[in-house]
């Protein structure tokens, strides 16, 4: 047992000891009710669902692709307050308390941080007190330059190892709602379009139908897919998985997980059991892939940490781009956690996941 | 992760103690720090722009009592506006007269909108009504099929078409009319707020079934976009309400703030848990004091009302004070916590604990390990624990498959927690007990540390100080 933890026990229950000792009678007498035992309301005879009324969506609604755009455009499309204030600050003559204020609202306003804006302006301010910078358009310069530099020379390539002697894993996980599944997908018919075979292992037993909108992208990429029963046990489907794709020689196990919120000690603790256990066998988790929403504020930062901690993260995944969210939250996890952005979300389409390109995110919020 | 705003109010303070009389800069410095924690906790740049200068404002309107500290002054002053703000007038909800009533949900991706149609219509049947739920998310795959499974769950029928999501909604009107159902709940697809052609099916969708209240649903972890896209859905659909879900997890929650600031309608729901049932109607005290990052004590005693019977915590309670606690009480008090939850969520509601203990890692085996060693006890070492000796220990190791040390530390700490108990008793027990809620809370800080106290007041001008940074009226 954790023996720095045991103290914490102690200290919790005395807290809640007295919190809950005091907050009752302080309650009881403030209304002099009875405390009440209630139980939430759960259906006790389920109504059975009418037959006739419920009629299975067979066809799904493919996305149409419009005619492809660059990441430029379509980050433009999004853009961009911070053009806004560059603008602005572009049209002064000097760099003043406004232009300060401008610039740092502008990039909170693209959710890098109050502590990531601060230090990008801090290290801008010396260097105009110092003279180095006096235009306007120069400290737009640098701080481009510096956002830049702070992100380009990692590797961003999708981790393959060809030699293997099983197949690799590549693994997703996240929070509810950030798009795994759907990631997941369209990575699989990529890496199927680069002659790689495919299986996916829907880990995701807890979400009601996680595993049928699995099946459709299996089906639309041509991807062998495993499944396990709806509330099994997610490592086992996993492990299943990879056993299955080395017996028929498939060079790639996308492994799917249940959406978690990184604060659910139990969940993370069941995801920890995921990653060991998918190493289990014949595999190799080479690439862990932690997606997050492009309109996640500073949680995100949160999530990374938490998510590193329990599966050794490698890569992120920032889906929903093509939104009015500007994703400024991964340049922080970039450069205060080392987790390289490697995958892009710009629409729905399976081609619409692409590669993140540093240079293009910046100068897509600049232009 | 981010200190609260007493952590940040507290480290001013205690660099302006003993200070006459504060200066310009220094009451720049407090508003910073509180500008610095809505920022942290994602409120809208342009909502916080807004909420610090009224809290400017409102700080100088203020009497400065003496005899409070002013940290604490500001923090209630902070604490005060946000409730106002996340409050005003709630979202109370009318049925129609000819049924059904329908409600429609609408959002972003991934922001959770068919768990919480599902959660929403579990929440009209406990209200004693009988709900339809209509699948019109075409979209993403097996959506319907996720819908039907939740329906299930919770007792409610789904309908659903394949085509078109327009003419679904429509028909599940008709169908909920066929079936006598009194709540519609239609379900749609995720869109992006610019996106416009997805923005015009949704807003075809609210014209065939005409809602009576429509829904958007807000992931609490949302950044600044929450604005962008409240704005947008708000023009469209004309939003009655907001749903804010995740908020089970460690986000702040300033989106909440940001979007009912800036589109004025209330967060009439939230959603707390995974389970179908952890879904309630909005409290906008806790909601301040959570953006503030200040626990949610009023929750914590909420759920401890469920699970301890009051009699039963009051004897608890003061055989805490009075040091006579023993280990089987404590073993009792661990069966009770267990029904609350999960230790790091209730760990999450509490105020004022300090860092280490927030970031500790406690996990619900360790409590598991802890009760396996009190019940290899016997019942007399259990009430005395001061004659466990060093047989004892290692009988009492082998019977809960821990080690000696494990029983030694479990044993050292019981005796150091009834040794504070027992201060604190002497101390303010008898004063939080008729001080309610206020007081107990105050204890708590005082106890760890939390807010910060006992700095002299008096000699800090604090409204005249704020009062040189107004403008002349």
């Amino acid at each position: 047992m954790n023996n720095s933890s045991l103290p914490m026990i102690f200290l919790l229950l005395a807290v809640a000891g007295l919190v809950f000792g005091i907050g009752v009678v302080a309650i009881s007498r403030r209304k002099a009710r009875a405390v009440p035992q209630i139980q939430r309301a759960t259906p006790v005879a389920p109504v059975v669902t009418p037959a006739a009324s419920v009629i299975e969506v067979g066809g799904v609604v493919e996305a149409v692709a419009a005619a492809p755009l660059s990441v430029r455009d379509r980050l433009a499309k999004a853009r961009s307050s911070l053009s806004g204030a560059v603008g602005s600050v572009l049209g002064r003559s000097e760099i003043n308390d406004a232009t300060w204020l401008e610039l740092e609202e502008a990039l909170l306003r693209a959710d890098v941080g109050v502590r990531v804006a601060q230090s990008l302006l801090g290290a801008l301010q010396t260097r105009v007190k110092a003279k180095e910078i006096t235009t306007p358009a120069q400290l737009i310069d640098a701080l481009r330059s510096n956002m830049s530099s702070q992100l380009v020379g990692t590797s961003r390539d999708l981790n393959f190892e060809a030699n293997l002697d099983g197949p690799n894993i590549w693994l997703m996980v996240g929070v509810n709602g950030a798009g795994k599944t759907t990631s997941l997908g369209k990575i699989a018919a990529q890496q199927i379009a680069l002659g790689r075979t495919v299986l996916m292992a829907a880990g995701d037993t807890f979400r009601a139908a996680a595993g049928e909108q699995l099946s459709t992208w299996a089906e639309r990429s041509g991807a062998q897919i495993v499944r396990g029963a709806e509330g099994g046990d997610p490592s086992s489907v996993i492990f299943d998985g990879v056993q299955s794709a080395h017996s028929r020689n498939i060079d790639l196990v996308l492994a799917d997980t249940a959406g978690r919120l990184q604060s659910n000690t139990n969940l993370m603790e069941e995801l920890r059991k995921v990653r060991r256990v998918a190493e289990k066998g014949a595999g190799k988790v080479t690439e862990v892939l932690l997606v997050i929403d492009a309109t996640t504020g500073q949680n995100g930062l949160q999530q990374a940490r938490q998510f590193t901690e329990a599966t050794q993260v490698t890569g992120v995944v920032l889906t929903k781009l093509d939104g009015s969210a500007k994703g400024g939250i991964v340049f922080a996890i970039e450069t205060e956690l080392g987790i390289p952005v490697k995958l892009v979300g710009l629409g729905e389409t399976i081609d619409d996941l692409v590669l993140f390109n540093p240079t293009e995110f910046i100068d897509a919020l600049f232009e | 992760m981010f200190d609260n705003l007493s952590d940040r109010l507290g480290g001013v303070f205690k660099r302006l103690r003993g200070k006459g009389r504060l200066t310009q800069a220094d009451v720049d410095e407090v508003m910073g720090e509180i500008r610095t924690a809505l920022l942290e906790a994602d409120v809208n740049v342009g909502v916080v722009r807004n909420v610090v200068e009224r809290i400017r404002v409102q700080a100088v309107g203020t009497q400065v009592s003496e005899a409070l500290d002013p940290g604490q002054q500001i923090i209630k002053i902070v604490n005060a506006e946000l409730i106002a703000m996340l409050g005003g007038e709630t979202l109370k909800i009318t049925y129609a007269s000819h049924p059904p009533t329908v409600v429609l949900m609408a959002g972003l991706q991934g922001s959770g909108k068919t768990t919480s149609a599902a959660k929403l219509a579990a929440w009209f049947r406990s209200q004693g009504r009988n709900p339809l739920l209509v699948g019109a998310d075409l979209q993403r795959p097996a959506a319907v099929e996720q819908l039907r499974v939740l329906g299930a769950q919770i007792g409610v029928p789904v309908f659903s078409i394949a085509g078109d999501p327009v003419a679904t909604a429509a028909a599940g009107l008709a169908e909920a009319q066929r079936l006598g159902r009194d709540v519609l709940i239609v379900d749609t697809a995720g869109r992006l707020a610019i996106d416009t052609e997805m923005m015009q099916q949704v807003a075809d969708i609210s014209k065939v079934v005409s809602p009576h209240y429509t829904f958007l649903v807000v992931d609490a972890m949302t950044g600044q976009d929450a604005v962008t896209v409240a704005k947008a859905f708000d023009e469209t659909l004309a939003i009655s309400g907001v749903i804010l879900s995740k908020l089970d997890g460690d986000a702040r929650g300033g989106a909440a703030l940001s979007v009912k600031e800036v589109i004025g309608k209330p967060i009439a729901f939230a959603a707390t848990g995974e389970k179908i049932d952890a879904f309630e109607q909005f409290h906008p005290d806790r909601m301040a004091s959570r953006i503030l990052g200040m626990g949610d004590v009023l929750t914590l005693i909420e759920q401890a009302e469920k699970v301890f019977e009051k009699d039963q915590a009051e004897a608890t309670a003061a055989k805490l004070m009075d040091g006579e606690f023993t280990l089987d009480d404590f073993l009792d008090q661990l069966q009770q916590l267990k029904k609350m939850g999960s230790l790091s969520s209730v760990m999450g509601m509490l105020p004022g604990l300090p860092k280490e203990a927030k970031d500790a890692q406690i996990s619900d085996d360790m409590v598991k390990v802890t009760e396996a060693i009190i019940r290899s006890m016997t019942p007399e070492e259990r009430r005395k624990p001061e004659i466990i000796n060093g047989s004892r220990r290692t009988r009492i190791a082998k019977g809960s498959g821990t080690q000696v040390s494990d029983v030694n530390k479990l044993v050292k700490q019981f005796s150091e927690m009834q040794k504070m108990m027992k201060r604190m008793g002497g101390a303010g027990g008898k004063g939080s007990g008729k001080g309610g809620k206020g007081s107990g809370r105050g204890g708590l800080g005082a106890m760890f540390g939390g807010p910060p106290g006992g700095i002299p007041s008096g000699d800090i001008d604090l409204a005249a100080a704020l009062g040189s940074r107004l403008p002349p009226r």
